[in-house]
């Protein structure tokens, strides 16, 4: 078994803390794990993408082959739509809906949308709606954790105990309300696997 | 002082970047000190030192000047019989290659590892310089690990290899190693080395009597560093019946994207996986008389490739990255991925979804920050270039290097640490009346104090701008060496008329004022300095979140 993930968003949006829950969240899971991250200047506003390898057996390179990523995961609709050339023919795409505008150029929000739904695995997600619902409008990419969560080989209390773990010093609200962050996307990305 | 002895888990798996993976070994190593100048895509590894540092008290560590302080520094902890690590980009080592290259003739006695992280691919940086190469130049051993357990393990060793060979050891690291995490194991700690101060002054004073006998000294131990690369667990070779004739080298990393491919292949190749240099000459030579044909793949320059090659024809032919028609199966530049390797195996690209499916796409180029005080000072260079158009402008390294993308424009020139006084200065020189040099207050720290005093020597017909955001931001916000109120002291010190140096604050109300100010210092022929400061908005944040953290504590404790 194999899963490999590219993570997509803008720097500054959450990329890397999506990342990092899933990669522990695996490691609890028992499976093998390779993360690669960016740092640096592409921070700074610009397109973020990290890799995420999941596997039962050893896994060699750092980064994600072309044609080898089961998901992509993204925190924004113009990203997600970047790195299709990672996916492979039965991939899916799942992102976030709303758009992240910090460039003159962004294309007519309508047309993204309607090229990722033509994808056969294209998947919007309503994140910032469902982080907001959940307490917390900065748990966009706790949502987008759970909407993959049905396509990862990780149990859902795995990741449930990572999110625990990892907000655990920021209090207990903070804990709830990712929690169902989690919840509510991971109802959101099962619906559409039905 | 006190020290608390450091236990390592010996026993935990634990999730770790490459550049955590050498912090960790290097502490397990028993280092006394750990220098390094931050840069992408190093930090990470000082970031950890300083962090456990703080909280064993066992080692010192701090960030330094720039990467030629910190080799300094490096040294004199092993000229006192400690063992000290350095860390940088490969960038670095050409600040530090001074002290780098002739360290190797001293008489190290503590082991001094440098690590330096190559950045194939450009992903941070301004060229992609092989660290390999260096370390060749030296006459030293170089270690290049493949993931992060050799990370550690490598960098371990490179303490052992340094006081047994007398040389500096590179651990050579790349981007992906470094900004990988993956599982590591970490091994029992070995204790420090006593601090005796006793150095035999004929091994470190390097007057030519001394550096000739340390010199020949140095060659003499070569066939040492050959037999033990020779020898060493890191350098493997499997030669098998079936290989079709196929042979196969790979260094560092490049290992990865080969075993990610392999299980594609019909037939497995002989192959000869190199993490040790100099070059295993003799096992080049079994793996050549069993094969056929070579495949190397290696990240960055093809240092195996060309040393294998030669000027005389080789008996065998050789795919790589440079050579006749049919034998480039790689390109020259650029990392390598599964991808390229993958087609350099001869094996057919994996299927994808069409990436044309996306359509057209804008392209998301990283940015100066929201309320960035970086923003204003362009605001008025860009005001001041709109109404001059003769403004030359050189720029410098840091996040104020994305002044030069729209809607800015601001900079002409970004060419290393420091080059911006020592640019804007020759401009002057050949008779450019309008010159500009804009510099952060770390990198003016790190590389520009001595190209000011040239200017200063020659009251140079330039103006000097120093965004002084108050820390080293691109890399993460680290504190500089010396604090802003230290800044005006230096400039001034350095013998810049106290009437043509300023100090302003960056605010977008005062855009106008400040560009005012430039225009006004520009026309004056001779040297002045503009120091704009205003606290970088991330680290500014984070300072916020910190002591609201800190509030929220004491509070509890009441």
């Amino acid at each position: 078994m194999k899963t490999d993930i590219v993570l997509a968003g803008v720097g500054g949006q959450g990329v890397l803390s999506m990342a990092a829950i899933i990669a522990a969240a695996a490691l609890r899971e028992g499976l093998q794990v390779k993360q690669g991250e960016v740092h640096g200047m592409s921070q700074r506003g610009g397109a973020v993408q990290a890799g995420l390898r999941l596997g039962d057996a050893p896994i060699h390179s750092d980064v994600v082959p072309e044609g080898g990523a089961q998901l992509i995961l993204s925190l924004e609709p113009v990203e997600a739509l970047r790195y299709l050339a990672w996916l492979a023919p039965d991939g899916v795409v799942m992102t976030a809906a709303e758009p992240f505008e910090n460039i003159p150029d962004y294309p007519p929000l309508e047309d993204i949308h309607a090229r990722i739904r033509a994808l056969n695995g294209g998947h919007l997600i309503e994140a910032a709606r469902l982080a907001k619902q959940a307490g917390s409008p900065r748990a966009t990419n706790i949502v987008m954790v759970g909407a993959a969560a049905p396509y990862l080989p990780i149990d859902a209390a795995h990741l449930e105990a990572e999110i625990r773990e990892r907000f655990r010093s920021k209090g207990a609200d903070v804990v709830e309300h990712c929690l169902r962050a989690f919840a509510l996307g991971r109802e959101a990305g099962a619906c559409i696997e039905a | 002082m006190a020290e608390s002895t450091l236990t390592p888990d010996t026993t935990a798996l634990q999730m770790l970047l490459g550049d955590e993976a050498v912090a960790f070994a290097a502490i397990d190593a028993g280092i006394a000190a750990a220098y390094a100048y931050p840069g992408t895509p190093s930090t990470e590894i000082t970031e950890c030192l300083l962090a456990e540092a703080e909280r064993s008290g066992a080692f010192h560590a701090n960030w330094c000047a720039n990467e030629k302080t910190a080799m300094e520094a490096a040294l004199g902890v092993s000229m006192v019989g400690g063992r000290a690590i350095v860390s940088m980009k490969h960038v670095g080592l050409n600040v530090a290659a001074d002290p780098f290259m002739n360290a190797a003739l001293t008489g190290l006695r503590g082991g001094v590892v440098v690590a330096v992280a190559d950045d194939p691919g450009m992903h941070s940086s301004q060229n992609e310089q092989d660290s390999r190469v260096y370390a060749e130049f030296a006459r030293t051993l170089c270690l290049e690990p493949g993931d992060q357990q050799e990370a550690y393990a490598m960098t371990r060793e490179a303490f052992e290899l340094s006081e047994r060979f007398q040389v500096p050891v590179v651990v050579r690291l790349v981007t992906r190693l470094c900004h990988g995490r993956a599982p590591v194991l970490r091994e029992p700690p070995r204790a420090k080395n006593p601090i005796d101060g006793a150095p035999d002054p004929r091994s470190w004073i390097l007057l030519p009597a001394n550096a000739r006998r340390l010199w020949r000294g140095l060659l003499d131990r070569q066939p040492a560093l050959a037999d033990y690369s020779e020898h060493c667990g890191f350098n493997t070779l499997v030669l098998r019946g079936d290989d079709g004739g196929l042979g196969i080298i790979t260094t560092g990393a490049g290992r990865n994207h080969y075993l990610e491919n392999l299980p594609d292949l019909e037939r497995a190749p002989s192959h000869l996986h190199i993490g040790a240099y100099p070059l295993p000459k003799a096992m080049i030579r079994r793996l050549c008389a069993h094969v056929e044909r070579l495949l190397i793949l290696e990240e960055g320059y093809p240092v195996v490739e060309r040393a294998l090659r030669g000027v005389l024809q080789s008996p065998l032919p050789i795919f790589g990255k440079e050579g006749g028609p049919g034998e480039c199966v790689l390109p020259l530049d650029g990392e390598l991925t599964p991808g390229t390797v993958r087609k350099a195996l001869g094996l057919p690209p994996r299927p994808t979804v069409d990436p044309k499916q996306a359509g057209a796409l804008p392209t998301r180029p990283p940015q100066l920050c929201e309320g960035c005080p970086h923003r204003d000072a362009y605001a008025a260079i860009s005001e001041l270039r709109e109404e001059l158009h003769d403004v030359v402008v050189a720029g410098d390294i840091g996040c104020y290097t994305l002044g030069a993308l729209p809607p800015y424009r601001g900079i002409d020139s970004c060419v290393c640490m420091g080059a911006s006084i020592g640019m804007a200065k020759g401009a002057a020189d050949a008779g450019h009346q309008r010159v500009l040099a804009v510099i952060g207050d770390s990198t003016f720290l790190h590389s520009g104090v001595t190209p000011l005093m040239d200017a200063v020597s020659a009251d140079t017909n330039m103006t000097l701008l120093i965004l002084d955001n108050q820390t080293v931001a691109m890399t993460g916000t680290q504190p500089t060496v010396l604090s802003d109120a230290r800044l005006g002291p230096v400039i001034t010190g350095l013998g810049v008329p106290p009437e043509h140096c300023h100090v302003v604050h960056a605010h977008p109300k005062h855009r106008h004022e400040f560009a005012e100010l430039v225009k006004r210092e520009v026309a004056h022929q001779g040297l002045s300095v503009i120091v704009v400061q205003r606290e970088c908005i991330v680290a500014a944040r984070r300072h916020k979140e910190e002591r609201r953290q800190q509030a929220h504590g004491e509070e509890a404790n009441r």
